[in-house]
C-alpha cells in the first residue's frame, strides 16, 4: 500500500492527512519533532494568557488519530533522499516513503542583529517558543520589561500576552504606524492608538541596532539605532517568519525563499509535494505573495494536495483573499485587497469610515474609474464571509456594497449597527442620495431576491 | 496530555492575586455570610430585621464592589486572563473547598432542614427564623427553608448578574439576557408567588415560568385540587401550565431556539449564567461526555413522563359518566400524543436523526409499553409494579434533589455550571429535541474564518465541541445549545453568530472547501 509521509503536523499537514484519509485508505505517517499532537498555532497566546490549557488548543482528541488510522511519529527529519525515497532522522535512522508532503511551516525571521543568541531572545512560532517564554517571562517580578521588535501580527499578540502578566512592554516598530506596510494609514493609526491605550510603550520609526547581554549570556537590554538603551529581560523577535527549509539544503529539492512548487503544489521531483508556509509558488497567483504564511491558505493547500494524491490532480486555486486578526480588543477582518499606502495601485481608491469612539472603522477599496468593489477591511465590526465573497466574485460596485452592508453584518444580535451612518458618510462624500437596503435572508443565504 | 500541561508555568506564576479593593470587597461579602452562619448556629439576633438587612446588603455589596474592582478599570472586551491559573476557577484547592461547602449546603437544605431551624408547628429557630420578618412582609407567613433558599438564590442571580453585565459590558446580547433572567427570577420565581399566597391563600406556590417537566410536581393531585378549589384564577393558572408546555414553548422554541427559556427565563439557567459563569470552561468536551449526556438526559425524560403519567393516572377515576377524563382516556391520550410526535419526527426528520433515531425509538417504545402496562397491571393504588407515590418520591429524590441541587449546583467549581441543564434537565431535553429538528435557530459559522483556536469549545458551558463544527465551516445545530452566546463573544475572529434564519439550509452538513474558489467548491459538493 502506498505510504504517504507528511513532514509537519501543523494545519497544512494535518488537513492533507485528514483529506487523504477521507478519500483513500493509503498508509499515512505524520512526522513532527515539535509536539505529539496537532495544535492550533494561532492559539499559542491563549495558553500563556490562561484562557486555555494546552489540551484545549488541540482540535482533536488523542484517540482521533488511531481511529482514523493516521500514524504519528515524533522525530526530526534532517535530510531527504528522493532517489532512494528515504528520509534521514536526527537519530541517524532512515525512514521510507512512497509519497512525501513537505509541510514544515515557518521559523522566526531575523535580521542578523548582534546578540540574537543571548538567553531571553526569542520568537513566538513554536511550542518550544512558548516554553521559553514561560521560562524568561513568567511574571513581572522575573521580567519587569520586555522589548518586542517588529510591528506585525505576532508582535501585537506577544504584547497582549505579556501585558496580561503585567510585564511592561516596549514595542519597536520600524514604520510610522503599526503594520502600515499592510494596513492603510488611518487604520494603522487607529490600531496604534489602541495598542498604546493598553499601556504598551509603542516606539514608531524605531529600529533595533543591537541586543545587549550580561556576563551570564542573558539578555539585559537593547540598543536602538537612535542610540537609546532600553533595559529588559526578554526580547521578542517578531519581524515576520520565513519558510522552514534548512533540512533540505543537501537535497535536490529546489528552493528559493521557500520550497518551489507549481500550481499543483509539486516540487518537480515526482512524489514530493510542498504545502503551507514552507511552499513558494514559482509563479505567484494574482496579487497573492509567492509565499503565503497564513492559516487559511495552509488549509486550502492541504485539501488541494490531498485530492491530487488521491488521483484527481487539482491545481491550487484559492478563491478571494481573506484573513483576520485581533489587536487586543479590536477584531479585524479583510476580504479581497485593500492596500496600504505603499502598495496602493493607481486605480485603487478607498472609502473610509471611522466611529467617533476610535475603536471601529471600515475601509472599502474600489476601482477609481469603474467603481468595482475590490476589497474591504473592517475593524470592530464582523462581516459575513459568504456575502462579501459573493460580492467580490460577482463584481459588485461600490454603491451596491455601501447600500447592502446590512446583508453582510455578522455582529451578534442587538449590537449597535452602523450601516446607516456609513451610508450617510458615503452620501456626504460622494454627493449621492443612496438609500440603505433592508437585510434580506434570501439574498444572504440563497442569493435570490 | 497529562496534567503538567495544565499550567505551563515553570519558574513563576502570573499575577492573579486580588487587589486591595477586591480584598475589602471579599471581606464585606464574607462578613454578610458570617451573620447567616451565626444564625445557623442559633445566635439569637435581637433585631432580626436589622441583622438580616445588614447581612443581605453586605453580601450583595461585596459581590458588586468586587466586580467593579475587577472590570471597570479595564477596556471592555473578553476577560478570561488567568482563568485556568486561578485556584477557584482552575479546579484548585479553593474550588474543591467551595464545592464541598455548596454540596453540604444542599444536603442540609433538602434532607435536614431542621438544622437550619425549621420547626413543625412551632416558631422557627436559627437562620430560618432570621428570615421570618421578610417572609411575613411578603406573604404573611413564617419563612421556610425554601424561602431562605429562594432569597439567597435571587440575591445570587442579582449580584452576580451585575458582575456578569460588567464583565460583558461590550456585548448587548449578554447584557439583555442577563437583565431578563434577573427580572424573571426576582418577579416570577420570588415575589409573585409570595404575593399570590398573600392574596389567595388557597393557591399552591406557583412560579409561572417553571414549566413541566422541569416543574415535575406541576400535575400532582394536591396541586391540581388546590388550583381547582381556588376558583377561576386557579383554573386559569392550571390551564396556563398546560398551555406552557404544549403551545407557548413550541412556538417560542421554533422562533428563537431553546435559548428563549434556558438563558433568558429559566431560574436554573439564571444561576448558572451569573453565579456559575466563572466555571463555564470546566464542562467536559470529550466525545464520551456527549455520549453519556445523551443517554442520561433522555432517560430522565422517559422517567419524568412515566412518573407524571402514573401520578395523574392514580388520581383519575374510571367512570366516564362522572368526568370525561378517565384513566383510559388519559392513557390513550398520552399514547396518541407521543405517537404523533414520534411519527412526525420519523417521517419528516428521519435524515437528520441518523443514529439518534434508534435511541428515540427505544425511548418511545419504553413509554408505550409502560402505558399498556399501566392499563393491565394497575389496581389498588398500584400503578404498574410500583405505587405512583414511590415513583414520584424516587424521582423527587434522585432527580429533583440530588441531581439538580447537590450535583448540579454543588459541583459548579468542579464540573462546570450547567451539569444539571446538560445531563439532567428533562425540560432542556424536550426543548432541545425541538431545537434540533424544528426551529429557526442556529449558530452560523462564518465561511472559512475559523482558526481552530478552541476558545468557543473551552467556554461552552454545555460541553459542545463548537470548534469541531466551526473549523469545517458547518453551522452548529445542537439540541443541547442553550444559546448563551459566549462562543460568539470569545471568538477572536468573528466566526460565530447566533441567529434565527430560514429553516432551509440550516444544517449544512456537507464539507465545503474553505476558501477555495467557487468552481472547485461546486465540484466537491456535487460528489
Amino acid at each position: 500500500m502506498e505510504h504517504i509521509v507528511i513532514i509537519g503536523n501543523g494545519i497544512s499537514g494535518i488537513t492533507a492527512a485528514r483529506h487523504i484519509r477521507k478519500l483513500s485508505d493509503k498508509r499515512i505517517t505524520i512526522i513532527s519533532d515539535e509536539t505529539d499532537y496537532f495544535f492550533s498555532r494561532t492559539a499559542l497566546m491563549y495558553v500563556y494568557m490562561g484562557h486555555m490549557r494546552w489540551k484545549d488548543i488541540e482540535p482533536y482528541e488523542p484517540h482521533f488519530w488511531q481511529q482514523n488510522n493516521i500514524d504519528l511519529l515524533r522525530a526530526r527529519v534532517t535530510d531527504v533522499h528522493p532517489d532512494s525515497k528515504k528520509l534521514t532522522l536526527s537519530d541517524g535512522s532512515s525512514f521510507s516513503y512512497d509519497t512525501l508532503i513537505l509541510a514544515t511551516g515557518s521559523v522566526t525571521n531575523t535580521f542578523g542583529w548582534p546578540g540574537l543568541d543571548l538567553e531571553g531572545v526569542q520568537g513566538l512560532v513554536t511550542k518550544q517558543d512558548l516554553e521559553e517564554l514561560e521560562k524568561h517571562a513568567p511574571d513581572a517580578e522575573a521580567c519587569p520589561r520586555a522589548v518586542i521588535v517588529g510591528g506585525g501580527l505576532i508582535g501585537v499578540e506577544l504584547a497582549e500576552m505579556l501585558r496580561t502578566r503585567e510585564i511592561e512592554v516596549t514595542f519597536l516598530v520600524r514604520e510610522g504606524a503599526f503594520w502600515n506596510n499592510v494596513l492603510p494609514d488611518r487604520e494603522a493609526g487607529m490600531i496604534s492608538r489602541h495598542i498604546q491605550s493598553h499601556h504598551v510603550d509603542l516606539r514608531l520609526n524605531t529600529n533595533l541596532k543591537e541586543i545587549l547581554g550580561d556576563e551570564k549570556g542573558r539578555v539585559c537590554g537593547v540598543l536602538t539605532e537612535d542610540g537609546e538603551e532600553i533595559s529588559c529581560k526578554l526580547v521578542g523577535i517578531t519581524t515576520g517568519v520565513r519558510p522552514n527549509i534548512q533540512f533540505l539544503q543537501n537535497s535536490p529539492v529546489h528552493t528559493d525563499k521557500g520550497i518551489l512548487v507549481n500550481r499543483f503544489l509539486e516540487t518537480g521531483i515526482p512524489g514530493i509535494y510542498a504545502i503551507g508556509d514552507c511552499a513558494q509558488q514559482r509563479e505567484p497567483i494574482g496579487d497573492r505573495p509567492a509565499v503565503e504564511a497564513v492559516w487559511y491558505t495552509g488549509r486550502i493547500m492541504g485539501e488541494t494536495v490531498a485530492r491530487t494524491i488521491c488521483g484527481q490532480r487539482t491545481p491550487y486555486s484559492p478563491g478571494n483573499w481573506f484573513n483576520s486578526a485581533k489587536f487586543f480588543d479590536i477584531e479585524y477582518q479583510t476580504y479581497g485587497w485593500v492596500s496600504s499606502k505603499r502598495k496602493r495601485r493607481e486605480h485603487e481608491a478607498h472609502f473610509h469610515w471611522i466611529h467617533p469612539d476610535d475603536d471601529k472603522c471600515i475601509t472599502i477599496a474600489y476601482h477609481v474609474d469603474t467603481k468595482l468593489f475590490l476589497g474591504i477591511n473592517t475593524f470592530g465590526i464582523r462581516m459575513r464571509h459568504q456575502v462579501i465573497d459573493r460580492w467580490l466574485t460577482e463584481g459588485k460596485d461600490l454603491p451596491y456594497v455601501v447600500t447592502h452592508l446590512k446583508d453582510a453584518n455578522f455582529d451578534p444580535e442587538f449590537y449597535d449597527q452602523y450601516e446607516n451612518e456609513i451610508l450617510s458618510a458615503y452620501n456626504a462624500e460622494f454627493k449621492t442620495q443612496l438609500k440603505p437596503a433592508k437585510k434580506n435572508w434570501h439574498r444572504i443565504f440563497f442569493n435570490t431576491k | 496530555m497529562d496534567t503538567k500541561d495544565q499550567s505551563m508555568s515553570l519558574a513563576g506564576q502570573p499575577p492573579k492575586a486580588l487587589g486591595t479593593g477586591q480584598k475589602f470587597a471579599t471581606t464585606l461579602g464574607l462578613s454578610g455570610l458570617l451573620i447567616l452562619l451565626l444564625a445557623v448556629f442559633n445566635v439569637d439576633f435581637p433585631n432580626k430585621v436589622l441583622w438580616l438587612s445588614v447581612s443581605l446588603a453586605a453580601i450583595s455589596a461585596g459581590i458588586i464592589w468586587f466586580s467593579v474592582q475587577a472590570y471597570t478599570g479595564k477596556h471592555p472586551g473578553i476577560k478570561n486572563d488567568g482563568v485556568w491559573f486561578k485556584s477557584i476557577s482552575g479546579r484548585g484547592l479553593w474550588a474543591w473547598m467551595l464545592g464541598i461547602v455548596l454540596t453540604g449546603f444542599y444536603v442540609i437544605l433538602y434532607f435536614y432542614p431542621q438544622f437550619l431551624g425549621l420547626r413543625q408547628g412551632e416558631d422557627n429557630t436559627g437562620i430560618i427564623a432570621l428570615f421570618d420578618p421578610l417572609s411575613r412582609l411578603l406573604s404573611g407567613n413564617p419563612a421556610s427553608q425554601w424561602f431562605v433558599y429562594g432569597t439567597l438564590y435571587t440575591i445570587a442571580i442579582l449580584a452576580f448578574g451585575v458582575k456578569f453585565i460588567l464583565k460583558y459590558r461590550h456585548n448587548r446580547y449578554e447584557k439583555l439576557r442577563t437583565y431578563s433572567v434577573m427580572f424573571f427570577q426576582t418577579g416570577f420565581a420570588f415575589l409573585i408567588p409570595e404575593f399570590m399566597a398573600r392574596l389567595n391563600g388557597d393557591l399552591p406556590y406557583y412560579d409561572l415560568k417553571n414549566i413541566w417537566p422541569l416543574n415535575y410536581y406541576m400535575f400532582e393531585q394536591y396541586r391540581v385540587n388546590a388550583f381547582i378549589d381556588a376558583g377561576n384564577i386557579g383554573l386559569a393558572m392550571l390551564i396556563f401550565g398546560v398551555l406552557s408546555i404544549f403551545v407557548i414553548t413550541p412556538v417560542l422554541t421554533y422562533k428563537y431556539g431553546k435559548r428563549w427559556y434556558c438563558s433568558w427565563v429559566c431560574g436554573c439557567g439564571g444561576l448558572a449564567e451569573t453565579a456559575g459563569d466563572p466555571f463555564r470552561h470546566l464542562s467536559d468536551k470529550r466525545m464520551v461526555a456527549w455520549k453519556i449526556e445523551r443517554w442520561v438526559v433522555h432517560s430522565v425524560v422517559v422517567f419524568v413522563t412515566l412518573m407524571t403519567t402514573a401520578v395523574i393516572y392514580s388520581y383519575l377515576g374510571n367512570d366516564s359518566s362522572k368526568y370525561w377524563l378517565t384513566r383510559d382516556v388519559f392513557l390513550i391520550g398520552v399514547g396518541v400524543l407521543l405517537t404523533l410526535v414520534f411519527g412526525w419526527a420519523m417521517i419528516f426528520r428521519r435524515n437528520q436523526l441518523k443514529k439518534d433515531a434508534q435511541y428515540g425509538a427505544i425511548g418511545y417504545f419504553i413509554i408505550i409499553i409502560a402505558l399498556i402496562g399501566f392499563h393491565y397491571l394497575s389496581g389498588n393504588g398500584q400503578v404498574f409494579l410500583f405505587s405512583s407515590g414511590t415513583l414520584r418520591k424516587t424521582y423527587a429524590f434522585l432527580i429533583g434533589s440530588i441531581f439538580s441541587g447537590v450535583i448540579g449546583t454543588g459541583f459548579y467549581p468542579i464540573f462546570g455550571n450547567r451539569v444539571w441543564c446538560r445531563f439532567g434537565c428533562p425540560m432542556a431535553a424536550i426543548l432541545g429535541f425541538q431545537q434540533r429538528l424544528f426551529s429557526r435557530f442556529r449558530i452560523t459559522t462564518n465561511g472559512g474564518q475559523c482558526i481552530s483556536c478552541g476558545n468557543c469549545s473551552t467556554y461552552c458551558e454545555m460541553g459542545i465541541d463548537v470548534r469541531a463544527y466551526a473549523q469545517k465551516g458547518e453551522n452548529i445545530v445542537r439540541s443541547s445549545c442553550v444559546g448563551c452566546g459566549i462562543c460568539s463573544a470569545v471568538c477572536p475572529r468573528g466566526v460565530l453568530k447566533l441567529e434565527n434564519g430560514p429553516l432551509e439550509g440550516r444544517i449544512n452538513s456537507r464539507e465545503v472547501l474553505l476558501g477555495n474558489d467557487v468552481d472547485l467548491m461546486d465540484l466537491v459538493n456535487k460528489q
